[in-house]
């Protein structure tokens, strides 16, 4: 075990088309909430970390261009890639330098300007991620396909329908209308989804978490230094991080995703709890809805359900505030909205201030266990990163 | 007809590029505003094509075979272990050569999708399924199903594979036809 590592400063943008911003001005909208949440300055940070996974956008040296113009330059810095999971790659990473004890203070910082090139330019790129030869070039799958691949398995297997995988949808839809980061500010009902035209059969457009511009940050602190600058600082007590193979093809199971799994597993382990029947442990989580698909594998990859019975929280709307598990009170990536490399970073900062009881209005999970879990996938569970943050001072 | 995708994500660009240009006569400037939120972007002045040279060389014999009507793996020697897509190292033996077998052409349906929304190098195709299928072997591949009215796949379904051309490119590929 290493030392004990706090989050002691958090920032979001807002999310949606921020055409307005380029990529360090918008990653400054969260660098900027970060120093004032924590009273810290840029020449207190010893250690960044930026998740940024680009192509889409012009610059090539983000992390470069974003640490200069935050006043940065000189720290130890570099770029993480761990796609739609960067974000809590930068996390592990700036977490690592402080339970080390190579840094006290670091930050990760997560930007993703998706909307500067065309969305079919976007699509491509995304589709691409994967074993770009054996899986894009001949094959033209997309990111929604993907998924579907896993939707299609799944609801064979356990009978889940449309509608069901539509639940997911209303419900981040109607918590991100409380969120004013949120790129969606509009709840959907049951027609508006179920209308909404395929985009990767049986996956429609809904089912869909949009491109994205956005950005967040934490600033994360040893013992000692978290203890000098907050009275209320929030821990990480684990991070458990797998990975899945390139090539779909290779997996053997298409209704779960193995690398959760194996991620949620050493996270539990690490904070000493049990990895069935979690949802109790837990005020609140924040989890990779990439597609609704996505989100109700979540619910059985991290235990809070068995497996096959995760489409059944949605349908009995058991992920609401007062239901089993309050799942993405952010409006998850679905409708908060879904910056590649931003999106772990802004679900440690949406779990922290949760935790704090500083969510908005309508939105705030009843805090009772004073711990929440992030689940954040990377490509169709090619990386996979869960953490467990808690009020609580972590056991030694 | 209604235009393809490709031909909207053009037309798109056109648009894109022709108000810049106006922007370019006026006031010197390749800048686009949106006429909904009223914020300027500047329209990039270099472009970037992307066209990879990938090597294929170590497992080329499976490119050459494609024209034989064969689909070829690679099997270790030591392990007996299948490796589809072909490669020529065994992580799991790593003195272990590998030799060259041909796969099942027969399997079945694992899991499927019919993608609708197209990546841009795709956009000129109809609407395409693409399918994991187990051979009869046990190896899993992935590749695009011969059918695309989702009534008519089913998982467990059986398919065979066929080598053949992919148009309007005209290289040899593979695909999984519905027994």
């Amino acid at each position: 075990m290493g030392r004990k590592v706090a989050v002691v400063g958090i920032g979001h943008s807002k999310f949606g088309v921020r055409n307005d911003a380029n990529i360090a001005e918008l990653a400054w909208e969260s660098i900027k909430q970060a120093f004032e949440s924590s009273n810290l300055e840029p020449k207190d940070i010893q250690y960044v970390s930026v998740s940024n996974v680009g192509g889409w956008s012009g610059e090539p040296l983000p992390a470069v261009v974003v640490s200069e113009y935050a006043g940065l330059t000189g720290k130890p810095l570099h770029r993480v890639e761990a796609a739609c999971a960067s974000g809590s790659s930068a996390v592990f990473n700036a977490y690592n330098a402080v339970s080390s004890g190579q840094v006290d203070i670091a930050m990760a910082i997560g930007v993703e300007k998706m909307n500067e090139s065309p969305t079919p330019t976007v699509v491509e790129f995304i589709g691409r991620a994967g074993n770009y030869f054996w899986e894009f070039e001949n094959f033209g799958l997309t990111f929604p396909g993907y998924y579907a691949l896993y939707a299609t398995a799944y609801m064979s297997k356990y009978g889940a329908n449309e509608e069901d995988l539509c639940q997911v949808a209303i419900k981040n839809h109607y918590y991100a209308s409380m969120n004013p980061k949120a790129q969606f500010q509009r709840k959907i009902d049951m027609p508006t989804c179920m209308n909404s035209r395929y985009i990767a059969w049986p996956l429609k457009l809904f089912d869909s978490s949009p491109i994205t511009d956005g950005s967040a940050a934490v600033i994360l602190a040893s013992e000692e230094v978290a203890k000098k600058i907050t009275d209320s600082p929030v821990w990480i007590h684990s991070i458990g991080a797998a990975s899945g193979s390139a090539n779909l093809s290779k997996r053997n199971d298409f209704t779960g995703l193995e690398a959760a799994q194996l991620a949620a597993k050493m996270a539990y382990k690490k904070a000493g709890l049990e990895n069935e029947n979690t949802a109790k442990y837990f005020d609140v989580a924040e989890v990779h809805d990439c597609f609704t698909i996505a989100e109700i594998m979540a619910y059985e990859d991290l235990g809070f359900v068995k497996r096959g019975e995760g489409y059944k929280l949605a349908k009995e709307g058991q992920t609401y505030i007062g239901g089993l598990i309050p799942v993405n009170l952010s409006g998850g990536l679905k409708a908060k909205g879904h910056p590649i490399g931003a999106t772990g970073v802004s679900m440690v900062a949406e779990l922290t201030k949760q935790l704090l009881n500083k969510a908005d209005k309508g939105r705030q999970a009843t805090i009772k266990n004073g711990r929440a879990i992030a689940h954040n996938v990377g490509g169709t569970g090619h990386y996979a990163y869960v953490t467990i943050l808690g009020l609580d001072k972590p056991k030694d | 007809m209604p235009k393809s995708q490709k031909e909207e994500a053009i037309e798109f660009l056109k648009q894109m590029e022709a108000f810049a240009n106006n922007m370019k006569s006026s006031i010197g400037i390749p800048m686009i505003v949106d006429p909904k939120t009223n914020v300027a972007v500047w329209y990039d002045q270099r472009e970037l094509n992307l066209k990879f040279m990938i090597s294929i060389e170590k497992t080329r014999k499976f490119f050459e075979s494609l024209s034989e009507g064969k689909l070829l793996a690679t099997k270790c020697v030591k392990t007996g272990e299948i490796l589809f897509p072909p490669q020529v190292d065994c992580p799991s033996s790593p003195e272990s050569e590998v030799e060259w077998v041909e796969l099942p052409k027969d399997g079945e349906l694992v899991t499927y999708t019919i993608i609708t929304t197209k990546p841009f190098s795709f956009s000129h195709y109809n609407d395409y399924t693409v399918g994991i299928a187990k051979l009869s072997n046990g190896v899993q591949v992935l590749a695009w199903v011969r059918e695309t009215d989702p009534k008519k796949l089913r998982i467990g379904m059986k398919v065979k594979l066929e080598i053949v051309k992919r148009e309007p490119e005209g290289y040899l590929t593979y695909e999984f036809v519905p027994v």
